[in-house]
């Protein structure tokens, strides 16, 4: 950071190095599950809200799935005004405190920065953080402004990302919105995905409980397409329309010999047990959950940072990520790398499992490998990895966690007759999230397949537009 | 928040019923489907098979064994207490069609979780032959409801103490032995006894249905906890189970799999004991 910082006296304002964020050092951290980064104090805030330099034409505000107005917050920030910042960008996003943790900056608002040209881009994703967090916790609740009762009634399947970013615009505009969780607590991978060190659950619960107070209401322990269908929510229960959010829920596995031995988990199971259910604190909390030795995860994703991290914090001697392409092509962001290796995760780079070797109780003690070359580019654009023949070996491990991406749970495509889906199962819409079948939207994992929270939340503000005009117009 | 309105013990306290209000659960259910309950804020996600649900009266009718400290704890529990989430229903239900003459096994706690299906196959026509087993005449649980769900009831226990003296597959193997005429073997209760029935009746090439209860967490394809090996394949039981194929289902895997968190079971389960008291959660 300080390679591009000017040096003495030649200090201009717009030259002001970019404010590193306060964290938990890596030998602390790693035996705690509280959040990594601490977080702008006031004074830093302010300094680097001091970088921006108020373009005419902005480049970051093109680069936010939800187009936050970036600058407007931002000079909020310079006059001391951090409340009414927090309400500048919720005017566009409604979960601020969620995205200034775990959206891709980099690839986003903060690759469009003018001041990333030359020096280092304003960290705008810090800068929301802070706004939200300082909102959070000095702010009083202040109801928005809220458009008079319409009588017309939305149920929203799934109360993730973007299921909370629809149901917060819809209540606004007067309809009357009800949210079906199939978990028992509401938040979708914002819960039961993302670990509290990266994303502490009391933020999720507070986005919850406002829209709880803006007078959503949620019906936890409802699977639709099981305890209730999207027909009997239309025909029966009333609503004029239906938004469909479920995720992109179903794990997918290598589907190598030994996979199903103990020790061997999904991601999705694995976080699971520690995030939704606390395993983490168990016994003090019910869910046990298996504490490897030598732990190997697969896949090079930001769930694949998460498990490896997990796995860590709960005991574990050695933690490796198996990644069967390079460095380059590791699908997470640079910061989740960047905190996996501060804390020790070993990257065992173009490796792929070919079986996993159980001992007599059934529980795995092995994995065998083998190197992989890359060779040309295949219809990804990525160079596809080939193994090298007689490269094989050994990996001992005592837990495995499979984390190489997720498919489009079946259910409510299933049971919902007009529902059209693509070969993947994930749901066909047209732009605004309109569907095949009348009166349905969807949205998010299960239209795009997995992607991040801010898409996601795209996705739900575009069809709450979309329901909102379809419900005028009825 | 699921009341429970009826409470009965059984088997000499060992199994517990409980009547839960849950009108959404209660409209849906069909023979064969299970739930998903959390007793608690701090509680885990365990399954369990609905033995009856009354769509308008808006209840379900569930069956445990005490065998850890969820199910100590949910034990304790009284009419009026409410159970903090029930999620469902869950699974695929029962195959039912008229097949003719069908034989229904089911042994310890597996006999509530039979009673529906027995009763399913009945209504559909069936020539309904059932036996169901104990250890002892004390642990065996609904012998006269399944007697009004059947053509024929056997009834067997290990120790002798009542009917058979001997196991349930003692029983289907001599009646597969002396009539022909069965069309299709549905087995549930501990993996042992569905493990050995399979066994039993596959000389007969009479198809056996089992329904699995293996470890499980969202009860929904999320997690994956519950996948089982049938035929070669694997499948999460949650979703296209809990009837499987007996023939084809890997017993070995699923019973190891079972046992993957018994030193953290019995680990919370005796500090649960502790804390409750001698003679906790019995």
């Amino acid at each position: 950071m300080n390679a591009k910082d000017p040096g003495p006296g030649k200090q201009k304002k717009e030259r002001l190095p970019r404010q590193p964020m306060p964290e938990q050092p890596p030998r602390e951290r790693i035996k705690n599950f509280r959040e990594v980064p601490l977080g702008y104090t006031v004074e830093q805030a302010m300094a680097e809200a001091s970088r921006c330099l108020r373009c005419k034409k902005p480049g970051c505000v093109p680069g936010c799935p939800v187009e936050v107005d970036i600058p407007g917050f931002i000079s909020l920030i310079c006059e001391g005004k951090f409340f009414e910042a927090a309400a500048k960008i919720r005017e566009t996003n409604s979960l601020p405190a969620v995205c200034g943790r775990v959206c891709p900056q980099e690839d986003q608002c903060e690759k469009g920065c003018v001041l990333g040209k030359k020096w280092e881009p304003v960290a705008i994703g810090r800068l929301e953080r802070f706004v939200a967090d300082y909102d959070r916790t000095y702010g009083r609740f202040e109801m928005p402004a809220m458009d008079p009762p319409t009588g017309k009634r939305v149920a929203v399947v799934g109360s993730g990302p973007a299921g909370l970013t629809l149901a917060g615009d819809l209540i606004k505009k007067g309809h009357e919105v009800t949210i079906f969780e199939a978990l028992h607590e509401p938040g979708g991978v914002l819960i039961y995905g993302i670990p509290e060190f990266r994303l502490p659950k009391e933020i999720v619960n507070a986005e919850v409980n406002y829209l709880k107070r803006l007078g959503v209401r949620i019906e936890t322990d409802v699977v639709v397409g099981k305890t209730v269908t999207v027909d009997e929510l239309l025909e029966e229960e009333g609503y004029h329309a239906v938004f469909l959010g479920v995720g992109a829920g179903l794990p997918v596995f290598m589907n190598i010999p030994g996979e199903n031995l103990c020790g061997i988990y999904s991601a999705n199971e694995y976080l699971t047990r520690s995030n939704l259910m606390k395993a983490y604190l168990f016994p003090e909390y019910d869910t046990p959950i298996a504490v490897g030795k030598n732990v190997v995860v697969l896949g090079a994703g930001n769930v694949a940072m998460d498990a490896a991290r997990t796995a860590l914090r709960l005991g574990a001697e050695t933690v490796r990520i198996v990644y069967r392409r390079s460095r380059q092509e590791m699908p997470a962001r640079a910061e989740e790398i960047h905190h996996a290796e501060e804390e020790g995760i070993i990257f065992e780079l173009l490796t792929n499992p070919v079986r996993f070797i159980g001992d007599e109780r059934g529980w795995v003690k092995a994995m065998e490998c083998v190197r992989m070359e890359l060779g040309e580019p295949d219809s990804s654009g990525r160079r596809r990895p080939i193994p090298i023949p007689g490269s094989e070996f050994i990996l001992e491990t005592d837990m495995a966690i499979v984390a190489i991406g997720t498919m489009a749970n079946p259910l409510i495509p299933s049971t919902t007759p007009g529902l059209e889906t693509n070969r993947w199962g994930y749901i066909v819409t047209d732009e605004t999230g309109r569907t095949s079948k009348e009166g349905v939207w969807a949205g998010g994992d299960i239209v795009t397949g997995a992607a991040t929270v801010i898409l996601a939340m795209g996705a739900g503000r575009k069809a709450a537009k979309a329901i909102h005009e379809y419900l005028m117009s009825k | 928040m699921f009341e429970i309105v009826e409470k009965k013990q059984l088997a000499q306290g060992t199994i517990c019923m409980f009547k839960v209000m849950a009108p959404r659960i209660a409209r849906k259910t069909k023979p064969g489907q299970f739930v998903i309950l959390r007793a608690n804020e701090k509680g885990e996600r365990i399954p369990l098979t609905v033995a009856e649900a009354h769509p308008t009266e808006g209840w379900i009718r569930i069956y445990f064994q005490v065998v850890g400290k969820t199910t100590a704890m949910l034990s304790l529990m009284e009419p009026g207490d409410a159970i903090k989430d029930v999620i469902g229903p869950l699974g695929l239900p029962t195959h039912v069609e008229k097949w003719g003459t069908v034989l229904c096994v089911g042994g310890g706690l597996g006999v509530a979780v039979l009673y529906p299906v027995a009763r399913a196959f009945f209504e559909a026509g069936n020539y309904v032959i059932a036996i169901i087993g104990a250890r002892t005449k004390d642990l065996l649980i609904l012998e006269d409801e399944m007697r009004a769900v059947c053509n024929e009831l056997y009834v067997t226990t290990d120790d002798g103490s009542y009917g058979h003296h001997g196991f349930v597959t003692d029983v289907a193997r001599k009646i597969l032995q002396e009539r022909k005429d069965v069309k299709m073997v549905m087995g549930i209760g501990p993996v042992p006894m569905m493990r050995f029935l399979c066994k039993t009746t596959e000389p007969f090439g009479v198809k056996t249905m089992v329904s699995l209860n293996p470890i499980m967490v969202d009860g929904t394809g999320m997690c994956g906890a519950c996948r089982v090996r049938v035929g070669g394949e694997t499948k999460f039981c949650c979703v296209h189970g809990p009837d499987f194929d007996g023939h084809q289902v890997d017993f070995d895997e699923l019973t190891k799999r079972l046992a993957m968190y018994v030193p953290q079971e019995r680990m919370a389960y005796d500090k649960f004991k502790a804390e409750v008291g001698a003679g906790g959660g019995r």
